[in-house]
């Protein structure tokens, strides 16, 4: 017997995929980014609008000069962890910007946004704690509740009264309880009603943690996520992101004011046990958040496109998300019609990610796709011509 | 507490059935996973149903043990006499 075998269901599912002649969706190459918005896919020009890079900051001229001055003077790698082989002097000085940036009095580090998640979750809440999740979240939360010993809790997505409900069943019982949400959410785009949920923590006494990778950069007005646009960042207690999405890099962060969040250090295996940024990585971080600072107006331009994109697709008889976000979905309930328009987008010049159940809320296949303060007006009507002429190929335009 | 697991089984059955997916010739020893052909979401929003109507939170860590709608019913009676 195969070490394999016990993927023949997922293997079926992907061949099922590529059965009418499609591409396998998971080995799309982009050859070459040619700007933020254009990229080189199959030898052509193709717009990108799938890559969650918010601000168009992953090619800032300002990251990429850090970078290589940053690579010169300190090298590539830091070949080990910060608590077995050193913290660099370079970890402090984006901490500290991180803390100013949010005006939160610690933070710490990781190398990715999923360890972020996966580490802080997973610390925090111990064997006898609760952990109550929203129920679309992201893997990686999921999976920081399954690396933690704590008992979970699911309540009904973006649901602040389900969650007091929850929260009320577990009143007496001893042990911390941890309230996990995300500002945007990534399948749908949809906002979390964070006023409302900071109500119900105060209420309740629990702890809560907002996971706002893709809200950062985007939300509120000097950029911070929905708490600040809500005005309740006293209210959370813990702030989780990443610097993959607005700040185009890779590695995320956690900040809070608890003094406590230093000794996750030395109890988060995420943390302790991987190779810590190199400083090629965290100097054009820093170069893209004075970017995000000092450029207010990409955050309108963002949500202006992600207006224009939403509406136009709506316009063009397509179901979508409830509301405009950087994340726009198309919501579809075939996956081999969600397949085969996936494919004609990508023939046409149009790229999207290509979403499908069980990894979607609802059981629905998505064409997810991310909107950029740099995209040009031009190339949001493009997309949504794409769109719309794909959807007359295959018959789904409702009556716009 | 009145629930036994015997009427939290019924409870569920019931539940269940209201889905025109399901088969009909499911009983509390029906397994949720391969009789159900539910996958991991499904399931957990399945028993997030049977939460509300018996005012009980099911943690996910007890899931995995959970096989059968009895095992699903005396994991709700155990959490019910807990509280």
């Amino acid at each position: 017997m195969s070490i394999f075998s016990k993927y023949e269901g997922l293997a079926s599912a992907l061949a099922s995929v590529t059965a009418g002649g499609g591409r396998n969706p998971f080995d799309v190459v982009i050859e070459k980014p040619i700007s933020s918005t254009v990229g080189l896919i199959e030898g052509r020009e193709t717009l990108l609008f799938g890559t969650n890079n918010y601000l168009g900051l992953s090619q800032s001229p300002a990251a990429i000069k850090a970078a290589v001055a940053a690579a010169e003077a300190y090298g590539v790698g830091t070949t080990g962890s910060r608590i077995a082989n050193g913290t660099q002097g370079l970890h402090r000085q984006l901490e500290e910007r991180l803390c100013a940036f949010f005006r939160r009095r610690h933070c710490m580090v990781f190398s990715t946004g999923y360890q972020a998640n996966l580490g802080t979750i997973s610390a925090l809440a111990g064997k006898d704690d609760y952990l109550l999740l929203d129920a679309d979240s992201h893997a990686s939360i999921y999976d920081g509740s399954r690396l933690g010993h704590a008992q979970v809790i699911r309540f009904r997505h973006n649901d602040a009264d389900d969650l007091h409900k929850r929260l009320r069943r577990l009143e007496g019982t001893p042990g911390a309880k941890l309230v996990v949400v995300e500002g945007i959410y990534s399948m749908m785009g949809d906002v979390v009603p964070m006023a409302e949920f900071a109500a119900v923590k105060r209420e309740t006494g629990a702890w809560l943690l907002a996971d706002e990778a893709h809200s950062v950069g985007v939300m509120g007005k000097h950029g911070r996520g929905v708490a600040e646009a809500d005005g309740v960042e006293d209210d959370v207690d813990f702030v989780v992101g990443t610097f993959s999405k607005s700040l185009g890099t890779v590695g995320g962060y956690c900040v809070s004011n608890h003094a406590g969040l230093d000794l996750i250090r030395l109890c988060s295996r995420p943390y302790m046990f991987t190779a810590s940024l190199p400083p090629e990585v965290i100097a054009a971080t820093m170069a893209a958040l004075t970017e995000l600072e000092n450029h207010p107006e990409l955050r309108i331009r963002l949500m202006d496109n992600a207006r224009r994109l939403h509406a136009g697709l709506q316009a063009a008889g397509l179901r979508t998300g409830p509301q405009a976000s950087p994340v726009v979905s198309v919501i579809l309930d075939d996956v081999a019609v969600a397949v085969a328009f996936w494919n004609r987008l990508l023939d046409l010049g149009v790229y999207v990610n290509l979403s499908l159940p069980p990894a979607t809320p609802d059981q629905h296949p998505l064409l997810r796709t991310s909107v950029m303060a740099t995209h040009t007006p031009a190339e949001i009507d493009k997309a949504v011509d794409v769109f719309a002429t794909v959807a007359r190929e295959l018959g789904l335009n409702r009556a716009a | 507490m009145s629930e036994t697991v015997a009427s939290v089984s019924a409870l569920i059955v019931k539940t269940l059935l209201a889905n025109p997916k399901v088969p009909r010739d499911i009983n509390g020893s029906s397994k949720i996973v391969e009789d159900l052909a539910f996958d991991s979401l499904a399931v957990m929003n399945f028993v997030m149903e049977i939460e509300d109507t018996l005012d009980v939170s099911v943690p996910l860590d007890r899931l995995a043990d959970i096989r059968t709608i009895d095992d699903l019913a005396a994991c709700i009676v155990s959490l019910k006499q807990a509280s």
